[in-house]
Order: C-alpha cells, then sequence, then structure tokens
C-alpha cells in the first residue's frame, strides 16, 4: 500500500531503464532527472499507472544554470499523489540554443499557463503547446528576463539620476 | 450613402453574431486588476480570454539579488489579504531548508496569526460574494471584524496590511497582552457576527438562486487544473496542506476539511464559512495551549539561531559577538547551505509553494512561487461558459482571485 521513495524509483528504472537518472532525495522528495525526449512518456507512465498515481500536478517552473554547457536550462515538475500524500520532483535539461521541449498541457491542463510563464521568463519553447504567448511580461519583449544573463541592477551604482524621485 | 473606407472592422466582425465585451482591467466588478475580452450572445458567455499580467513587479528576480530576511516583505505582497500566512510559508520555508527546530511555542503563536489571516481572507471573500450578489449588508458588518484581526497585526508586527510578520526562527517580538486581550475580545465576539452572517446568506433563496449551479466543476477536472485549498475542497477533494503535510505543528490540533460536493458558488462559499468555524476553534486551542506554558518557557518567541535571528539591540551597543552577527545578518553576509527544497503552506485561497534553490551562496540561486490563484484561473473559461455575464462575476469573486498573487 504505502507508496516508497524506494518503490517509485525502482518503478521508473523498471520501466525507463538508464534513461531516468540522477535519483536523489532532498528533505524527503525524491528528484530525478531524464533526458527531455521522454520527458511526456515519463510523466504519463507517472499518471497512468496506478500503483504510482502521479495525477495532480503541483508545479512547473524553469531553472537557468548558466555554467552547465549543453544544459543550461532547466524545468522542474513537482507530482503530488494524494492518496499516498508523497511528491515526487522530476526535471529535465535543455540547451539554451534549442529550447524545444515537449507541453505536458494535454496531460495536465494546469501545465497551461505555468509553460506559458516558462516561456516568457526561459523562453523554453513548449512544443505543442496550444497557445504559448507571453503571460505577465509585455508582448513586445524581446528577451527572457529570468535568465542569468541579465542581472539586475547594481545597487551601487551613481551614474543615474534619481533626483526625480527624491533619492538624488 | 457614402462608404467609408478610413474605418477598417476587424474581418467578420459584421457577420458576426457575437458581441466582443471588454472587461477590466480595471472594472467595479472584478475586485482588481483582471482582463477579460469575453464573447457574449446575449448575455450568455460564449468564451473568454483571461488576460493578467498587469502588476506583475517581478519578485521572483528580484528575490535572487536580496538574502532570506529580505525576501519576507515581498511575499507580503503575493495575496495580500492573507499576508501572515505568506510570511509564515516563507519563514517555514527558511526553517526547513536550514534545518532548524522552533519552540512549541512559536508554532502556536504562528498557528493563532495564520488562522486569524485565513479568516480576514475568507471573510473577504465571502463578503465580497455577497455584494455580487446584491448584499452589500454582510460586507459592511463583518469589516469591523477584519479591522479587529488587522488591530491584532499591529499590536504584533506593528503593520496591518503588508505586515511583514514574524522572522526567520520566530517573532521579532513577543505578543503583549493587548494583543491577547484582543484576541480575546476577537474570539469573544466574532463567532457570534459569523453565525448572522452566514444567516443572512447561506439559506437566502436570492443568494442560492444566484450562486447554486453557477461556475461550478467537477472533482476531477478540478484536480486536473491544480485547484487548492477550499476550491478544491468545494469540489469534493478533502486536500488540505495542514493535514497532508503538517508544518507549524497542526499535527496537535484537532479540526475538520469541511468539503462541497459540487464545486460550485454556493460550495466554495459553504466551505469557506465552514473554514472559518474550523479556524476559530484553531485558534481557541492554540491559544489554550499558550496559556498553559508555564516559567520561561511562556516567554519563548524565538527559537535560539544566532545566524538569521537578530540579537537584542542592548547587546548590539554592549557585546561584540551580538555587534558582529548583527551586521553580518543585516548586511545579508551569511552563506546559504547548498542544496532545494520545496515547501508548502495552506494559503487562505490554496496550496502556497515556495520552490528554492540555493547553489551556496548568500542568496536564493532561484526562488519561484507556487501560486495557487494563477494555476487556477486557467479554468475560468470552463467555469463560466455557457453562463450569464452576471454569473461570470460571482464566479470571479468566488473563486478568491488575488491579482496580486496572480501576477506576482
Amino acid at each position: 500500500m504505502a507508496l516508497s521513495n524506494e518503490t517509485i524509483q525502482n518503478k521508473l528504472i523498471e520501466k525507463f531503464g538508464d534513461q531516468v537518472l540522477n535519483f536523489s532525495t532532498a528533505s524527503g522528495i525524491l528528484s530525478f532527472e531524464s533526458p527531455k525526449e521522454i520527458n511526456l512518456k515519463v510523466l504519463q507512465y507517472l499518471y497512468e499507472e496506478p500503483s504510482l498515481g502521479f495525477t495532480f500536478l503541483t508545479d512547473l517552473c524553469g531553472v537557468n544554470y548558466p555554467d552547465n554547457i549543453g544544459a543550461e536550462l532547466v524545468v522542474v515538475y513537482h507530482l503530488h499523489n494524494f492518496s499516498e500524500n508523497i511528491r515526487l520532483r522530476y526535471s529535465i535539461s535543455t540547451s539554451i540554443n534549442e529550447t524545444a521541449v515537449f507541453t505536458v498541457s494535454k496531460l495536465f491542463e494546469s501545465a497551461n499557463w505555468m509553460e506559458r510563464e516558462t516561456y516568457d521568463f526561459f523562453g523554453i519553447n513548449f512544443v505543442g503547446h496550444p497557445n504559448l504567448k507571453r503571460i505577465l511580461n509585455v508582448e513586445e519583449m524581446d528577451y527572457f528576463p529570468l535568465r542569468k544573463e541579465y542581472p539586475l541592477e547594481d545597487q551601487t551604482r551613481i551614474d543615474k539620476d534619481d533626483e526625480m524621485f527624491g533619492r538624488g | 450613402m457614402e462608404h467609408q473606407s478610413h474605418i477598417t472592422l476587424p474581418k467578420g466582425s459584421i457577420e458576426k453574431t457575437t458581441t466582443t465585451l471588454n472587461i477590466g482591467p480595471t472594472h467595479p466588478a472584478t475586485h482588481g486588476v483582471f482582463q477579460n475580452i469575453m464573447e457574449v450572445d446575449g448575455e450568455r458567455v460564449v468564451s473568454t480570454e483571461q488576460t493578467v499580467g498587469y502588476i506583475h513587479r517581478a519578485f521572483e528576480k528580484l528575490a535572487e539579488r536580496r538574502p532570506l530576511y529580505q525576501i519576507t516583505p515581498i511575499t507580503d505582497r503575493l495575496n495580500y489579504c492573507s499576508s501572515p500566512i505568506n510570511n509564515m510559508g516563507w519563514h517555514i520555508t527558511c526553517e526547513r531548508f536550514l534545518k532548524l527546530e522552533l519552540p512549541k511555542r512559536v508554532d502556536y503563536l504562528r498557528v493563532i496569526i495564520m488562522e486569524l489571516a485565513r479568516i480576514s481572507d475568507h471573510l473577504i471573500c465571502n463578503s465580497i460574494v455577497g455584494v455580487d450578489t446584491g448584499a452589500y449588508t454582510g460586507f459592511l458588518y463583518v469589516m469591523q471584524y477584519r479591522e479587529l484581526i488587522y488591530e491584532i497585526y499591529e499590536e504584533v508586527s506593528g503593520s496591518r496590511l503588508t505586515t511583514n510578520i514574524g522572522r526567520i526562527g520566530g517573532f521579532e517580538r513577543n505578543f503583549t497582552n493587548t494583543a491577547f486581550t484582543k484576541l480575546e475580545k476577537f474570539l469573544n465576539e466574532y463567532p457570534k457576527v459569523l453565525k448572522e452572517f452566514e444567516n443572512l446568506f447561506a439559506r437566502n433563496r436570492i443568494f442560492m438562486e444566484r450562486t447554486q449551479g453557477t461556475g461550478g466543476i467537477s472533482a476531477e477536472r478540478a484536480l486536473n487544473y491544480g485547484f487548492t485549498g477550499p476550491n478544491l475542497r468545494a469540489a469534493g477533494v478533502d486536500y488540505d496542506v495542514r493535514v497532508q503535510q503538517p508544518y507549524s505543528s497542526y499535527q496537535d490540533f484537532d479540526f475538520k476539511v469541511p468539503v462541497g460536493t459540487t464545486g460550485d458558488n454556493y460550495d466554495r462559499f459553504l466551505v469557506r464559512n465552514a473554514e472559518m468555524y474550523e479556524s476559530i476553534s484553531i485558534i481557541k486551542q492554540a491559544y489554550q495551549k499558550i496559556q498553559n506554558f508555564k516559567g520561561a518557557e511562556a516567554e519563548i518567541y524565538h527559537a535560539d539561531v544566532p545566524e538569521y535571528y537578530l540579537p537584542k539591540k542592548e547587546d548590539v551597543y554592549t557585546k561584540m559577538e551580538a555587534l558582529i552577527w548583527h551586521f553580518k545578518i543585516i548586511m545579508g553576509e551569511i552563506e546559504l547551505p547548498k542544496g532545494q527544497i520545496y515547501s508548502a503552506v495552506e494559503g487562505g485561497n490554496g496550496e502556497l509553494g515556495f520552490y528554492l534553490i540555493s547553489d551556496g551562496g548568500r542568496t536564493p540561486f532561484r526562488l519561484h512561487f507556487r501560486r495557487p490563484c494563477f494555476i487556477y484561473y486557467q479554468a475560468f473559461e470552463e467555469l463560466i461558459k455557457g453562463g450569464m455575464l452576471s454569473d461570470a462575476v460571482v464566479t470571479m469573486s468566488s473563486l478568491n482571485l488575488i491579482a496580486g498573487e496572480l501576477d506576482a
């Protein structure tokens, strides 16, 4: 009955072999990775396999690791099995030059906007998404602001005229 | 008549039988910055497209430059109807990440504040549903009890709306006697008012006919859409983070998780109402537990974590050690451990999650907020399709959409 992290890990390895990798457990949540090509297969398996039943997509977000050449962008899925009350973290990585990733919005309606948000901030191109356009930023924006190549303004800069705002 | 060639209408706009109606971004009926471009056939909604992002403030980017304690004021501005829950959610995330143990009294004090925040959140939502169905009285009447809750916040943290309440490791100061007196006043007076409020609506024929059967969703669809919180529970799924993954010692409390069946506006109203009674009961239990502490234990309001919790001001002026910690904390010179964590609390309108990634620097490498209303607002079109325009307005308020949380 009780679903444990080991059971999940074994089931995944049984199904996908060495394509699922880097299993680790951080603060109780099992995390693993896979090549981006099979993300839909993995999520569908987790969703449809009755003994796993990860039918709830809690969260989907992007992360940018500029130092991981060839895997700069990461998409992180947080899944939840309500009846067993267990969470799972699954991530795929993609190159910043070739950001196509399959959408999971057919599996989870909730992924629709979360993928739009991830596209908006990281420029990850979700292939097959019904309406992939910017959601929080203006449509005219031509960059992806949460990427690490866009640092926040230096708070100690002094070349700016702030008199208009009472900070001069 | 001469043909006016300088006007170019969109293609097919003469032939089409529906009307395009733009509601928002600011509109008296939307209670926040929401824009909807609706196709209406008479008064029936054919389709709608929600536009969000009007008050986007790039919190996730801002957080990458701030030490942990400076992120708390950002969380205030997510769901600003219940900022203390956001604050506590963030503190709990940090504490779990840093593996800090908190004294029980701190947990109970936090529970009191969080449940007060839940009441004020639900109170606003339910009374606004009342306003949108034509009953302004309830809204005005309960406002004075929200005021009382805000006075308690003020007594504890010094501010009312964007509270910045608590610190990593505890509270900034102990609760004063005034705070407890106000809490007692609230606990004495509010249940009666809530009962009156409920009597005004729950079996009111007009209210029932306006809300029953509108904006409904099945449990399966709600789960697929990522609903959490009262909206999911109204659809019949008893998922509550407080029960499933207890934080801040919620396991020590005895409370029910109310659920509905149809997921419509009426059920959402009833679930929120029932949750307010449960919150009152939790606050009473927590207050009782706090009164049971004796001696030195009864004065504890923070854990002993010198790396994150500011030392006392008189120590800063007289002791070298305290001065060093004070400086290091304020300047954000504490290196975080490496790792990542996802931690969630039950916010006013659902599971409020924080996904924190640290690379060992002084600020988060990445911080993602799981904002419940951003996720469930997607379902709005499905909820209102085929219904009346006036029901769409009620549905919108009964979903408890908060623009600040939606746009982050």
